[in-house]
């Protein structure tokens, strides 16, 4: 028995020194997993990185599956859908973990995203890695517009109206502009054609293309960690930093322990409430798109409804549109507009931390008011905490610098 | 650090649960009651499938979900087509639908996952009679709505009992009050709830026929998953008494 494992060592080896002798395979093993060290500090903020890559994979394949069965056909997209849900094998299954990965994915990216927020980790010298970061949640608010189109229901169909109808709003170029973006005077089945193109190659080349140079600049600078603190600065004689540890096996293993919870949860919602309440698949997206018939209440899914309200908050269209640009585009200037000298919470004054938790607080409250039926109520509520989403970003060069600093440890604390 | 997470799951959890119904009755339809379900069936295909069709809904599927032979489905159940493994389409054209109601009856395969089981339940009690429409009928949960009254057979015809209230501003309103019986129908009040709660059953198992399973095999998944990550964590923990 022994033998027989020692000649398959053997040929293992054998095999991985004929590749490696042709191509990079343990360099790159090497830099990018057992010799790339991570600060032994992450915490539970740490798990969303891995999990957003698993989410992606699952997109991806499941994607694959729907697209051997579904039509970009407006005469026939609806009933493909409902012919994956009951004619093909497993289709059911595919499809929900297809739409409730959609929504599991901004719920990774979102907390992955404050994660950063939390420890900084968008300051010098990760900069170009957050700004590669941010393109990535843009090309995928991209891939999740395009998709919602697909099942052609009411919501996709209005939705999609309302969103491609904002371009129309810019100044001279906006209606010829909004026509050039849906192919057609109204969004018909050019639209959907194009938009299943966008949505099954383009934005995915794109955001494959992106994860992989977000994860060259991470391993090109290193990760951050709760501490805030770069752990390259201390190394041993061998120039491994003392307080790393290298990512495989250490981090596989306690990834794998975050992915067992994820899907944990994503089942619950897979096979339990795959619709969750009318917030990950619409109630009207069960209706056929008619474009004679106006649903009463048109509203983006969840994961755009924080910039949906700011949008109706702002009573000029245009300058609806332009403020809901800047609530996005503003994140991309975070580096330069946190002057603090620390990267971490821990070590921030109140202003800081209090201002986190207001913009955290806002974002949730405008995802929730974006959901709304507009009432003057609700509109100024938007108008209250879509200034405030604003004054976090706009103020932070003030009080990131007002505020007194608690100072950095010369280690990383562990446990 | 906890507490910025406890809030941010309070948050996400009060948005979840945050979705408005307007006043509607308790449906409490149950998947597992196959004879619910059946007499669901045959209530829907005397019915509805004159008018809707069901067309992402086939014969040969509903026989396999409800319990019921190919046979027993052809004799009872199909009366638009002789093939078992057809979908519930209807002879009705599109153009003559459209002038006798104004508006095509919609599709029914999917309406309780856009109506939701409670309304259809409401939508299906609360028709009563209104001169002013052209069917003699209006409804509830659906004003003016294009269907007649296609069960006036089992419940016979209600009228509102109206009642003039005063609105904020202090203008006379009138608001129906409640609808009571004004011509028997063949069943009773209760045979009637009964007979519109198995059809509503029927409609929520046709919106999605994979609930019935997925519910029972996502007890198992998880069952699975929590013994992965049981094992996911002693190895986590097995390598990381490394790390000091």
């Amino acid at each position: 028995m022994n033998g027989v494992t020692a000649a398959l060592g053997r040929a293992f080896d054998g095999l991985i020194g004929w590749i490696d002798a042709r191509f990079p395979l343990l360099k790159l093993w090497n830099e990018h997993l057992a010799k790339y060290y991570a600060p032994k500090n992450f915490n539970f903020w740490y798990y969303f990185g891995s999990l957003a890559l698993l989410v992606l994979v699952l997109q991806i394949l499941t994607g694959i599956w729907l697209t051997m069965n579904y039509k970009p056909d407006a005469e026939l997209a609806f009933g493909s859908v409902e012919y994956i849900m009951r004619d093909v094998d497993w289709g059911w299954l595919i499809r929900y973990m297809h739409s409730t990965g959609a929504s599991a994915f901004f719920i990774v990216i979102y907390l992955h995203m404050f994660r950063g927020l939390l420890y900084g980790s968008y300051k010098k010298p990760r900069e170009l890695l957050w700004i590669i970061g941010m393109m990535i949640y843009l090309t995928l608010m991209g891939e999740a517009f395009f998709g919602y189109l697909l099942p052609w229901g009411q919501m996709s169909f209005w939705g999609a109206k309302v969103i491609v109808s904002l371009y129309g709003a810019i100044p001279i170029i906006g209606p010829d502009l909004a026509q050039w973006i849906r192919g057609d005077y109204g969004i018909s089945d050019v639209t959907l054609n194009r938009f299943f193109a966008f949505h099954v190659i383009a934005m995915p080349l794109i955001l494959c293309g992106l994860v992989v140079v977000h994860i060259m600049a991470l391993h090109e600078v290193g990760s951050n960690n709760p501490d805030g603190i770069e752990i390259k600065k201390k190394k041993d004689a061998d120039g491994v930093p003392l307080d790393g540890i290298p990512f495989h096996p250490y981090y596989t293993v306690k990834d794998i322990v975050g992915v067992a919870v994820f899907l944990i949860l994503f089942a619950g919602a897979i096979f339990f409430a795959p619709e969750m309440g009318g917030y990950f698949l619409e109630d009207n997206n069960f209706i056929p798109a008619d474009p004679f018939k106006t649903p009463p209440h048109i509203a983006p899914v969840w994961y755009f409804t924080p910039f949906y309200s700011i949008l109706r908050a702002v009573p000029n269209p245009f300058g609806g549109v332009v403020a809901m640009g800047c609530a996005v585009v503003l994140f991309f200037f975070l580096p330069w507009l946190d002057q603090s000298p620390v990267k971490s919470i821990r070590y921030r004054g109140l202003l800081s931390r209090a201002a986190l938790v207001i913009f955290a607080v806002s974002f949730l409250i405008l995802g929730y008011l974006g959901t709304q039926p507009p009432t003057p109520v609700t509109s100024n509520l938007a108008r209250i905490f879509s200034v405030i989403y604003f004054l976090y970003f706009l103020l932070m060069p003030v009080y990131t610098r007002a505020e007194k600093t608690l100072p950095e440890p010369e280690r990383v604390r562990y446990p | 650090m906890n507490r910025i997470l406890a809030c941010t799951l309070l948050c996400w959890t009060v948005v979840a649960s945050a979705r408005t119904e307007g006043p509607l009755y308790q449906a409490r339809v149950d998947l597992e009651n196959k004879a619910s379900l059946q007499r669901g069936a045959r209530l829907f295909t005397n019915y509805c499938l004159s008018c809707h069709s069901a067309a992402y809904s086939r014969y040969s599927r509903v026989a396999r979900d409800l319990g019921l032979t190919e046979d027993e489905v052809a004799n009872n159940l199909m009366f638009t087509t002789d093939k078992i493994g057809n979908t519930m389409t209807v002879a009705m054209r599109r153009t003559d639908a459209e002038s006798w109601f104004g508006t095509p009856p919609p599709d029914l395969s999917v309406i309780a996952r856009a109506r939701g089981a409670d309304w259809l339940y409401t939508f299906l009690l609360t028709f009563y009679e209104d001169p002013s429409r052209p069917t003699g009928v209006n409804n509830l949960a659906f004003k003016d709505t294009a269907m007649p009254h296609v069960l006036w057979e089992l419940q016979g015809y209600q009228k509102p009992v109206v009642v003039t209230e005063k609105d904020p501003e202090g203008r006379d309103v009138q608001r129906i009050e409640k609808l009571e019986p004004s011509t028997p129908g063949l069943l009773d009040a209760r045979q009637y709830r009964d007979a519109v709660r198995d059809l509503v059953n029927f409609l929520v198992y046709m919106g999605e026929p994979a609930k019935m399973m997925r519910q029972k095999m996502g007890a198992w998944v998880i069952l699975f998953l929590v013994v992965f990550w049981l094992v996911a964590r002693q190895l986590k923990k097995e390598y990381w008494k490394d790390v000091r």
